[in-house]
């Protein structure tokens, strides 16, 4: 019998048999990849501890735009605290974990915010009123009961999106860029 | 006109001074910090114009005239997205050179080095193509360019 | 009219944004680049028109009235430069792309070039419609970052310092804008222009004095003033040539507008202003000298910049209609011809392989189009009639020559630098393009982007920069119309008044 492909690719995915220096490696995949550059800078703490609060993080960040016509908040800040927890999730996992976690390019987000901020607006120009001027959407939702919407919500989210693109494409040209060209070079981080 | 309290004063001054002496340093990381610690000088005079301390200025939490003035608020804000986003790219740039010239420091000025390299002070501007040969290529060692600079001089 | 009045800004921010979004498609950053600035230039034309016939054009963002909201202006002075600049940004565009298809091939986008060129139009744009002190900050702080990017992207160990050299002179001088603007603030309670206005005139004199001098070493380091202008021929040169063409036509003239507008109409004087006579003759003959040393093509030219800088400063220090009207003028002069000899040195130094005036020769045999190329911008530079430079020179004088003995000794400095830039120019001329055909230098460095691909160069390329020769040879032939037009901006720039009821009176008038 040969080698065919499927064989070649299940004895070169490591798992076994585990090299005995690699005995205590966590076997758990608690962030989405598993697998980071140097099994030995993994910390079993922040990893955990990162998996809980990730989506905490993210979902907070989402109560700050939402909350933030009328309360502390807003696009800004919810993007930073959005983007602190990507921060996190960059410093437990490493780029591995950070390049499985984040799919969509940097570019996109950034571009797609700023998009959507502009088209803000723009939009009222469309129904006479002057550029970026807001106005307030009441409605009766079923079960919620009367909701009321201010339009500058839409440029708070385009100014979070924007904010959390940044972020990601800062963690990618100064972290990962940056560990990589030391990687490149052969020194240890 | 606005009356600040003189502990206010003083550490805007602080940090004007300490942020100018860091900007006069050659290396960018310096110099980062600088600019950092000179934004949040311009940021807390920005609040300080705006007078002194009072309540949100938000309408019917409190009467309007303990309000805060809100607008310097929001200019400082601007500040601060503006600083943190250049901060960044200095990062960055400062990072680039680093990899790509080994230091992040600002050069010599091109002409200063010019004139220091100029062996008799009186040389004439147009010394024909030896002497302007020095400034093509100001990486290159100085011992070299002043050979480069006395083959010229051979030549015509 | 007011939504007109605020797509010139939001127009290129779109643009950048869809241009990063679609940062993988070349062909479609290309498009969306083209039409979003003929559209500008379509709308500046029209603000341009609406401004002239019915006075400033006002529009408040948000419905907010202006001295509490941010509103945007265009009066005459802001139309027409914004006009002039948009036609070179489009310009000089074009020739980008094309350069970047030469180098780079046809399929190769970027997600920094096209969203980056974007994005200081639009800060150009806000930075001449602005009628808020804090919103010039932020305008001048969008084009100056998406500078900083410009000119650091790609470049090679021998280049970064001067980039970084670039950027921590503007960002000082972003920090000293911020500075100045906290103390308008803390003396005003306000930081709209024309409000500003109203209230500036009633402090105590040291304080307007301290208020106005900020000001001036703010603008006077962006704009390259002597002494403040040592930075400009470090970096300037340094840049690709596109990206040079841009900076030495736009950014110094965004900045010596914004001085315009706020000495004009902030703090008004009655007579000339000594201390800006005295500056504007240091920077003419600074420039002026330092460009006859240079054997670096670029740097020379970034000298010339520097000395032409001091002949719109003159205007703005006689401080009267007549000579704001020359500064004004030569201002739309000064933007297309500045980006025009850097697309030429672009073109050369592409062709030559050499930025070195010494290691050039015959180019007027070997590409002749070239040389007339170089010759009329140049010709136009030194003022020779009867080009747009002569025009623009000679309103100047005339306004200097009127004004009294201060301000007719510096049109004497005026006539003496002009010569001087004639002199260098003809130095160019005689190193580059007579003599002997040299053969173009083999390309030692290819990631350095000033020099990359010798002898690259194409046809629409040529196109670009012969488009620029036809706007500044457009100044020329369409002189007595546009005198005109500056003549009425100089009378509302020392007036104040049509420009602060537009503002204030906005309200009443919707």
């Amino acid at each position: 019998m040969t080698d065919g492909p499927g064989m070649t690719s299940r004895l070169n995915d490591g798992r076994d048999p585990v090299p005995f220096e690699e005995w205590d490696r966590p076997r758990g995949e608690w962030l989405l990849s598993g697998e980071c550059r140097r099994p030995g800078d993994r910390s079993l703490l922040l990893e955990m501890t990162t998996r809980a609060v990730f989506p905490t993080v993210l979902v907070f960040s989402l109560y700050l735009l939402l909350v933030g016509h009328y309360g502390p908040g807003g696009g800004f800040s919810a993007g930073l605290v959005a983007g602190l927890a990507f921060v996190l999730r960059y410093i437990a996992g490493g780029n591995a974990d950070f390049g499985a976690v984040v799919s969509p390019r940097a570019p996109v987000v950034i571009g797609s915010g700023l998009a959507v901020a502009l088209v803000t607006g723009l939009v009222p120009a469309a129904f006479g009123a002057p550029v970026l001027s807001t106005t307030k959407l009441a409605a009766d939702v079923p079960l919620f009961g009367p909701v009321e919407l201010q339009t500058s919500l839409f440029l708070d989210v385009g100014v979070y999106l924007l904010i959390v693109g940044v972020v990601l494409d800062l963690l990618r040209a100064l972290g990962d860029g940056i560990e990589r060209d030391m990687d490149d070079a052969g020194e240890a981080l | 006109m606005i009356t600040i309290n003189v502990v206010m004063a003083l550490t805007v001054g602080v940090l004007y001074g300490v942020g100018f002496t860091l900007l006069l340093s050659r290396s960018l990381m310096r110099v980062l910090i600088g600019v950092v610690v000179l934004g949040h000088g311009t940021n807390l005079l920005l609040q300080l114009a705006g007078g002194p301390p009072g309540r949100p200025p938000i309408v019917g939490t409190a009467p309007p005239e303990s309000f805060a003035d809100p607008l310097p608020q929001a200019l400082a804000l601007t500040a601060i997205v503006i600083t943190f986003a250049l901060t960044t790219f200095l990062l960055a740039l400062g990072y680039r050179a680093f990899v790509l010239v080994g230091h992040d420091e600002v050069q010599d000025d091109v002409e200063d080095r010019r004139i220091a390299r100029q062996k008799v002070p009186s040389a004439p501007l147009e010394s024909g193509d030896g002497s302007d040969d020095a400034e093509q290529d100001l990486e290159r060692a100085d011992d070299e360019v002043e050979a480069e600079a006395a083959r010229g001089r051979d030549r015509s | 009219m007011t939504t007109v009045l605020t797509l010139p800004v939001l127009l290129p921010m779109l643009g950048a944004a869809v241009t990063v979004v679609g940062s993988r498609s070349a062909a479609l950053q290309r498009v969306v680049g083209i039409v979003v600035l003929t559209a500008v230039a379509v709308l500046a034309a029209v603000l341009l028109v609406a401004a002239d016939e019915r006075g400033p054009v006002v529009a408040e963002l948000g419905g907010w009235a202006a001295p509490v909201g941010i509103a945007l202006v265009a009066d005459r002075l802001s139309a027409l430069l914004l006009l002039v600049s948009t036609l070179v940004t489009l310009a000089v565009l074009v020739y980008a792309i094309d350069q970047r298809i030469a180098d780079y091939g046809r399929g190769t986008a970027s997600t920094t070039f096209h969203p980056m060129y974007l994005m200081l139009c639009a800060g150009v744009s806000l930075a001449y419609l602005t009628g808020d002190l804090f919103t010039l900050f932020v305008a001048f702080e969008l084009m100056l970052t998406a500078s900083y990017v410009l000119i650091t992207r790609r470049t090679g160990a021998s280049r970064i310092p001067a980039g970084m050299t670039y950027v921590t002179v503007s960002l000082l001088s972003s920090l000293l804008f911020l500075t100045a603007i906290a103390l308008v603030y803390a003396a005003t309670g306000t930081v709209n222009l024309a409000d500003l206005a109203e209230r500036i005139g009633t402090l105590p004199g040291g304080v307007q004095s301290v208020l106005g001098l900020m000001l001036l070493v703010v603008f006077g380091i962006k704009a390259a003033i002597v002494p403040l202008h040592f930075w400009l021929p470090d970096s300037y040169p340094n840049a690709p040539g596109p990206v040079a063409a841009l900076f030495a036509g736009l950014l110094t003239k965004v900045s010596f507008y914004a001085l315009l507008r706020t000495e004009t109409l902030l703090f008004s004087r009655d007579k000339p202003w000594t201390l800006l006579l005295v500056l504007a003759v240091a920077t003419m003959l600074v420039g002026a000298l330092g460009a006859l040393v240079q054997n670096d093509l670029n740097r020379l030219l970034s000298f010339l910049l520097v000395s032409h800088i001091g002949f719109m400063l003159f205007g703005l220090a006689v401080f009267d209609a007549a000579a704001l009207s020359g500064a004004a003028l030569y201002a739309a002069h000064h933007i297309t011809v500045l980006a025009t000899l850097f697309l030429v040195s672009g073109l050369i130094t592409r062709r030559t392989g050499t930025v070195s005036l010494d290691e050039m020769g015959g180019l007027a045999r070997s590409s002749p189009g070239l040389a007339v190329l170089f010759a009329i911008p140049a010709m136009t530079l030194a003022g020779i009639p009867p080009t747009a430079g002569f025009v623009a020179k000679l309103a100047l004088l005339q306004a200097g020559a009127a004004a009294g003995l201060g301000p007719q000794v510096v049109a004497g400095v005026v006539i003496l630098a002009s010569l001087l830039t004639l002199y260098a120019l003809v130095r160019v001329w005689v190193r580059v393009f007579w003599g002997k055909p040299r053969p173009p230098r083999p390309d030692e460095d290819p990631t350095d982007e000033v020099l990359v691909g010798t002898a690259r160069t194409s046809m629409p390329m040529y196109a670009a920069t012969a488009g620029l020769v036809a706007v500044s040879l457009a100044i020329a032939v369409f002189a007595g119309p546009l005198t005109v037009l500056t003549g009425r901006a100089g009378v509302d720039l020392i007036d104040r008044t049509p420009y602060v009821d537009a503002v204030l009176g906005a309200q009443e008038g919707r």
